[in-house]
């Protein structure tokens, strides 16, 4: 045993670190610098899930049930599973209209309705009583196990109440919550300092739960193998480890229904609603932490079965406690450290959890029950003044003390009765209610707030009458007569066999009843009632949260407001400071100059309510809004009008964009044809004026010998030929340019006729070579070709290739030195193609001239060579044509080399080829 | 690809509830050890863990 000092100084000593960490998680949120925008820290938050039933409840389960404390944890590895899908959207729509707490959250779907509102807080209060008392029984009872002689039986709570431990411990935890959790009142419900402590509380549970597992497994025993072959040679133990014990023919429809109650709980717990989605900083934090919270869950859960039959083989069946094993294990065996350690990590578990939950639930009491009251009174409804939030702040931590004094009321009562995991069963039951409020108001528009109220009436009531009053019943503060007989006799109506279904174990029962019940009113109801206008419009905001972004979101409101009016109100709620925060940040989004000057619209009064909402809750934001404004009551046709308003906007907004996109498209295509046109333009000039200079030379000579032949009659007749041959060459130049202006007008048009034919190249080369060889031997130049005979057959026009090699050629020719001159020919078969270049070793082309060699009447160099200066452009057209490319290499005073590819399967760009040129 | 993860995570779930309803579960429940363990734990976990891993891969693959 331990001194009851040293127990209570380390657990005071482990608060104050507790709170030492919230008071610096928000001291760093003030300062902007967020300690919990991780997603690991939002994941481990999310383990508050494990709360003292896992930690000590597991292990009493598995000790008497094996394998079935798992469906608990199951459930929400299925429920994270759909986290993205699910969870996001509650967490958006949480965010979009300031919703703080899982009542909240139905009220505002189904039109703000108070009366909703108020009905499922006072089934969470009922529900999660239970929950905060086994958290109490928990720690007392660990506290005892620590502080009780070794062999002395364990006190009983029978003693009076104020000399209770448990009593001055909730008490305590009371104040440490409010210290904690009410300090300051913020427009979103948001605690950073409490989702830091609580993360860091996750991490010690975890670490605890895994030394005091690997202590009884590798301390106590050799190993898994040692445990589990010593439970299977044990027929009791061995059954521990099998699914089915025998005992029911609905043995799976139990383990479906555990599952489904865990998966519907870690969504509407309302400690999990808090830090899952209204604490949540980060949307996307959600990716990572849906698969760290169920990693934890695997974590804390691989010990359970070891140590529940290590404590059984060890104390023996019977003899110790189950629900304490992870305390008396080590204790027994004289680790005192360890076990002090072990009762901290429960002393987390525990704390954490009610830290949470009577944070939300005092909220949700102050919010939707507390202040709809309040705010019909005359003294602080309507449009009476003064500043509430100190009024809110006091009723929050009267609710806070309230919750966990009715806890221990329930552990002092009950308490002994019932094994942890039992207790937390009941208020997880209770919470499955509001699942088909919840999730069907977020998928299904046409749910109403009647089918609500009936639905949550309906499954309340099986709760309360098929499981809450048996449990009150069986702790002997009831005749039970009722349950073994039914009321007044009538036996069909036994609240453990309703109907006269039996088989199946209570919470199964019970779960079946109140979810059947539940749905069928719920869907019943709804389809058979038509929505309000109120109800509408909010079926619409959460239903397609999704779909809509600021400024195009549907305002459902219409009717007259003064911005002092909306002022005063915001001020009353969320103090001046803040409320003049919000006036201002209106002004500057919709561009007025100043608060006075804006107008009150519906824009403004929409985003008063909503951020009225974060703090007194949507039904009472509704309800004080609707009070300092005049208003128009909102109709259904209305609701239709407004969102039809909205997508027509949407959609001109869009259609808006499209226009103006295309429209710009348009201007840029008409920019670049205009551009072309202009250089097409300039291009047809230059030809225009080269052509006709190119005639008029030859023209003029001609002109001038025949004139000079006309007016001299007595020229010699040497002289006489001698022009007469001038003329004539003059003529056949005239003659040449005209034929080449034609062909390549045609080429480029696509006019030209094409006769295409498998040809070999290097045979072709061979014959152009040998048709123009005589002109190089005048020269004295030399003429070589090098490649192979033959090359493989390519499809194209036979004669346009001799023209294009020819041209080549006699390029070459007109450039070549005096003496010496020399032209290489060179043919290669390549896979793909053949390639040709000719190269001279003349005076070389300057690199500033080789782009312009291909264009239109350019001769390189000085104009004393003959040519047209077509020759060229045609050759590139030519080999471009056929789908190849024409290119030049030169160095001045090396030389020049032109050469052209043609592919061999020239096929498609021919015809490619060939479109283009019929687009121009 | 938003509606394509959404259908990889329900399909996912599906998965995960058949693996942990009838028949499936009853495919562990068996008098057998494996490497030391029995089998119908070590089944139950190995199936949670299988679960884990291909949530974390599906959520923490970059969306394409």
């Amino acid at each position: 045993m331990m001194s009851v000092g040293l127990v209570i100084a380390i657990s005071f000593a482990y608060l104050a670190l507790l709170f030492a960490i919230a008071w610096w998680g928000d001291k760093r949120a003030a300062e902007g610098r967020s300690i919990i925008a991780s997603p690991w820290v939002y994941a481990l938050s999310i383990a508050v899930y494990c709360t003292a039933w896992t930690y000590f409840g597991s292990v009493g389960r598995a000790s008497v049930e094996g394998v079935w404390f798992l469906p608990i944890y199951l459930g929400p590895m299925l429920a994270m599973i759909l986290a993205w899908v699910v969870i996001r959207k509650m967490v958006r729509i949480a965010k979009t209209y300031r919703i703080t707490s899982v009542a909240d959250f139905i009220a505002s779907r189904y039109g703000k309705s108070p009366l909703i509102a108020g009905l499922v807080t006072l089934i969470t209060v009922v529900g999660i009583v239970p929950y905060i008392a086994l958290q109490l029984k928990a720690i007392s009872s660990g506290y005892a196990l620590l502080t009780t002689p070794a062999g002395t039986e364990l006190p009983s709570v029978t003693q009076p109440w104020w000399q209770d431990s448990t009593l001055y411990l909730a008490l305590a935890l009371a104040g440490f919550i409010i210290l904690f959790g009410t300090r300051h009142l913020d427009m979103t419900e948001r605690h950073e300092g409490m989702v830091a402590a609580i993360a860091f509380e996750s991490i010690v549970k975890l670490v605890a739960f895994l030394a005091v597992g690997l202590f009884v497994t590798y301390w106590l025993f050799d190993g898994l193998g040692d445990l589990f072959g010593r439970a299977m040679a044990d027929e009791g133990l061995a059954q521990l480890l099998r699914f089915d014990h025998g005992a029911s023919p609905f043995i799976y429809s139990q383990w479906f229904a555990l599952v489904l109650l865990a998966m519907l709980s870690v969504l509407f717990l309302p400690r999990q609603f808090q830090v899952m989605v209204v604490e949540n900083v980060d949307e996307r934090h959600l990716k990572r932490a849906a698969w760290v919270f169920p990693l934890y869950l695997f974590l804390i859960n691989l010990f359970v079965l070891p140590i529940a039959i290590g404590g059984l083989i060890y104390f023996g069946a019977g003899q110790a406690n189950p629900d304490l094993f992870v305390l008396s294990l080590p204790l027994a065996e004289g680790a005192m450290i360890l076990a002090l350690f072990v009762f901290i990590g429960g002393l987390s578990a525990a704390t954490g959890m009610v830290i949470v939950e009577s944070i939300a639930v005092s909220t949700m009491i102050c919010n939707d029950l507390v202040m709809p009251a309040l705010l019909k009174t005359r003294r602080f409804g309507g449009r009476s003044g003064g500043d509430l939030t100190r009024l809110l702040k006091t009723i929050r931590r009267l609710a806070i003390i309230g919750l966990l004094l009715l806890g221990y009321l329930y552990f002092y009562l009950a308490g002994e009765a019932y094994a942890l995991v039992s207790i937390g069963l009941i208020s997880f039951a209770a919470v499955a209610q509001f699942a088909p409020a919840a999730l069907g108001g977020m998928y299904w528009k046409g749910a109403t707030r009647a089918g609500v109220l009936a639905g949550l009436l309906v499954g309340f009531g099986f709760w309360v009458y098929t499981l809450m009053l048996p449990s009150i019943a069986k702790s002997g503060w009831m005749a039970t007569d009722f349950l073994e007989y039914g009321p007044a006799g009538l036996a069909w109506l036994k609240p453990e066999a309703f109907l006269g279904l039996s088989g199946l174990d209570p919470l199964t029962h019970s779960l079946f009843w109140s979810l059947f019940g539940n749905i069928a009113a719920f869907v019943g109801i709804s389809l058979l009632t038509r929505p309000t206008a109120r109800e509408a419009s909010q079926a619409q905001l959460f239903v397609d949260v999704f779909e809509r972004r600021g400024d195009q979101e549907p305002v459902f409101w219409q009717g007259r407001a003064r911005v002092e009016d909306l002022k005063d109100l915001t001020e009353r709620f969320l103090g001046a400071q803040s409320a003049d925060r919000l006036f201002e940040e209106h002004a500057q989004a919709i561009g007025a100059e100043s608060v006075a000057n804006m107008p009150a619209d519906a824009r403004l009064v929409q985003r008063v309510e909503t951020q009225l909402a974060g703090a007194i809750g949507s039904a009472s934001a509704r309800v004080m809004v609707a009070s300092a404004v005049e208003e128009e009551p909102l109709e259904l046709d209305d609701v239709v009008r407004i969102l039809e308003e909205a997508s027509q906007l949407r959609a001109y907004s869009q259609a808006l964009e499209e226009k103006s996109r295309s429209l710009e498209q348009a201007t840029q295509e008409l920019k670049t044809a205009n551009e072309q046109l202009k250089s097409l333009d300039r291009l047809k000039d230059d030809f225009m004026s080269s052509v006709t200079h190119e005639l008029r030379t030859p023209l003029t000579s001609i002109r001038a010998l025949t004139e000079m032949m006309r007016d001299d009659e007595d020229m010699p007749a040497d002289q006489r030929r001698e022009f007469l041959d001038i003329m004539v060459s003059e003529s056949e130049r005239l003659s040449r340019l005209v034929g080449q202006v034609l062909d390549l007008a045609r080429i480029e048009a696509g006019h030209a006729e094409w006769h295409n034919s498998d040809v070999d190249l290097a045979v072709i080369v061979r014959q152009a070579a040998d048709s123009i060889r005589a002109r190089f031997e005048e020269k004295s130049a030399r003429l070589e070709i090098k490649g192979p005979h033959q090359v493989r057959s390519l499809r194209a026009d036979a004669d346009r290739l001799v023209q294009v090699i020819l041209n080549l050629l006699s390029n070459a020719l007109k450039y070549l030195p005096e003496d010496n001159g020399r032209v290489v020919v060179t043919i290669s078969d390549q896979p793909d193609g053949v390639t040709v270049t000719v190269s001279d070793n003349g005076v070389g082309i300057a690199p500033a001239e080789q782009a312009q060699v291909f264009d239109k009447f350019r001769q390189v160099g000085d104009q004393q060579h003959q040519g047209t200066g077509l020759g060229l452009p045609i050759s590139r057209q030519i080999i471009e044509h056929f789908g190849g490319r024409m290119w030049v290499e030169s160095e001045p005073g090396q030389g020049a080399t032109f050469g052209f590819f043609l592919p061999r399967g020239g096929e498609d760009a021919r015809a490619n080829a060939q479109s283009r040129g019929e687009r121009k | 690809m938003k509606r394509r993860r959404q259908a990889q995570l329900i399909a996912l779930f599906c998965l995960g509830w058949l693996l942990f309803s009838f028949p499936l579960l009853s495919l562990w429940d068996r008098d057998l050890v494996v490497f030391g363990l029995p089998l119908f734990p070590a089944g139950l976990f190995a199936c949670w863990a299988l679960l884990i891993v291909l949530l974390a891969w599906l959520m923490e693959r970059r969306e394409y």
